[in-house]
């Protein structure tokens, strides 16, 4: 399924300073909250978010449980060559997803 | 300016306002605020950049879910209804409407589960559950700035009348009715929050309380637990009279689906 | 008036509108974290340098609808040079039941020192954005945010 939204211009100019907006679908479950059973529901967050433009890390984050749920991260890069932008979200039970955007760069 | 040139000026200007007057869209549309008019600058970009509105993540997924075969038919919504944009547009903005099968008034997420299980042979899709909002949230939308357009069928007329019925009489410990909040006292505050004239103008909704996309049963029961009455179970007949009403009320106003509510 | 509601109820008033207002995710910890802990958190962050204000803009609503989804923006005043860029920001809050809301790594590939997300607050508090400077300085900026709790009361029903 698609539950993550990336909003990346699809051609730049070289040296351009592009914003990046990154919508996922996830809880953030914060294991504070208690269910209607008195149960203390886990906690389930996403951890970490990186940026690679063409395999190279330009942001990262750690998240914490003050991040909200379905977390919105905006951030800028500079367009510095023709290729591919790839997003990964990792956390809790395993979670892992990564989407890749394709940039054009003149 | 002569005298008889201010005197057909005037004319004219209560001529206008007697044409604006014919035509009940336009002078209700001039009172009417949805709910999106009371909310603060932040939440109100978050509903108007699809960027920013969380919303558009379900409807990422109902857009998926509309060509991806289901059930043992192996057909898709694309394969009857084609492209959603097309085939979609005023959908939303019709429901609640009558079904002929069930011979009752149903609404979006109802008829898109209805449909699910009779043309796709399909499992049910469970109210609240994922699929029925991420499909309900991308058929709405295709109707996003449209007009409210509440069917005139008449096989509806006593439903709808029962769900003005509904909003005006008290109901649970706090002894209320919707009207007494939403039509006498909107616009006032309620605590913290503004009270709104509960027009269904953006649903399904992604509410920052829920911390998801819910739809306007949803909503109509969280009122309705709120007041400490009993509360009608999902796709219940009350819930959907009452949103047949709700559009009556709104008709003419604009789809502002999917909608960012605090 | 208040004291005409005997205190048995005013405390069960005051749960329901925690419970109800805020849901359970605060009422499970009281706003028991003080200023102090905000302090030794970011003195923590800043690996005990100084912290100093200016250069760094945060950008909160000082009222917020809900506490659940609050939207913030920080920008740091740099050129984003190799020799001159921030090399990090964090968001500190003080009344959450942990202090760090985020922590972001960045460098002179950002082209422009400026984060937004959504968080979440428990209650009225402050917010604080720490930029880490490639020179090893820090700036800082905090916000008083004031939190209206959602009045309608709704459970799981």
């Amino acid at each position: 399924m698609a539950r993550a939204i990336v909003n990346v211009p699809a051609t730049a100019r070289r040296g351009d300073v592009i914003e990046i907006r990154t919508l996922i679908a996830h809880p953030m479950e914060t294991g504070y909250r208690v269910a209607a059973d008195g149960q203390r529901v886990a906690r389930d967050l996403v951890r970490r978010f990186t940026c690679r433009y063409n395999g190279e890390v330009v942001f990262a984050a750690e998240l914490f449980p003050a991040t909200a749920a379905n977390p919105y991260l905006v951030f800028c890069t500079v367009a510095v060559d023709s290729g591919t932008l790839a997003f990964t979200w990792e956390g809790d039970r395993g979670f892992a997803q990564t989407e890749t955007v394709a940039i054009r760069v003149t | 300016m002569s005298r008889v040139a201010a005197g057909a000026r005037v004319l004219a200007l209560v001529a206008a306002t007697v044409v604006l007057a014919a035509s009940p869209a336009c002078v209700q549309s001039d009172a009417r605020r949805p709910g999106s008019a009371t909310m603060s600058p932040q939440t109100r970009a978050m509903q108007r950049d699809d960027a920013q509105n969380p919303a558009m993540l379900w409807v990422a997924d109902g857009e998926a879910l509309w060509s991806r075969a289901a059930g043992p038919a192996g057909r898709a919504c694309a394969d009857c209804h084609g492209d959603a944009r097309a085939s979609m547009r005023g959908v939303a903005a019709r429901h609640p409407a009558y079904d002929e099968a069930s011979r009752r008034p149903v609404d979006l997420g109802q008829r898109i589960a209805a449909c699910r299980q009779r043309h796709q042979q399909a499992g049910p899709l469970a109210p609240e559950s994922h699929e029925r909002l991420a499909l309900e949230a991308y058929v709405a939308l295709q109707s996003r700035g449209m007009a409210v357009a509440p069917p005139a069928d008449p096989r509806l007329d006593a439903h709808r009348e029962r769900g003005r019925a509904l909003f005006h009489q008290r109901i649970g410990q706090l002894d209320l009715a919707c009207a007494q909040c939403h039509d006498a006292n909107a616009g006032k505050r309620l605590g913290g929050s503004t009270i709104p004239e509960a027009h269904p103008t953006g649903y399904p909704i992604y509410r920052l309380e829920w911390q998801s996309a819910g739809s306007l049963q949803r909503r109509l029961r969280g009122c309705m637990g709120g007041v400490r009455a009993e509360v009608p179970p999902y796709d219940a007949p009350d819930l959907v009279d009452l949103a047949l009403h709700l559009a009556s009320r709104a008709a003419g106003m604009i789809v502002d689906a999917p909608g960012v509510r605090p | 008036m208040n004291d005409r509601i005997d205190p048995a109820d005013r405390s069960r008033r005051r749960l329901l509108a925690l419970a109800a207002g805020a849901g359970a995710w605060l009422a499970v910890r009281p706003a028991r974290a003080a200023p102090d802990d905000l302090a030794a958190a970011i003195r923590m962050y800043a690996g005990g340098a100084d912290v100093r204000g200016g250069g760094v803009t945060l950008d909160v609503p000082e009222l917020v609808d809900n506490g659940n989804s609050v939207p913030v923006t920080v920008d740091v005043d740099s050129p984003m040079t190799a020799a001159d860029h921030v090399a990090a920001i964090a968001i500190f809050n003080e009344r959450n039941p942990e202090r760090d809301v985020a922590r972001y790594t960045l460098g002179p590939r950002a082209g422009r020192a400026r984060v937004s997300t959504r968080m979440r607050l428990a209650t009225s508090q402050t917010i604080v954005a720490v930029a880490r400077m490639s020179d090893g300085s820090y700036r800082s900026h905090a916000v008083d945010v004031v939190v209206v709790l959602a009045a309608c009361i709704e459970g799981d029903v």
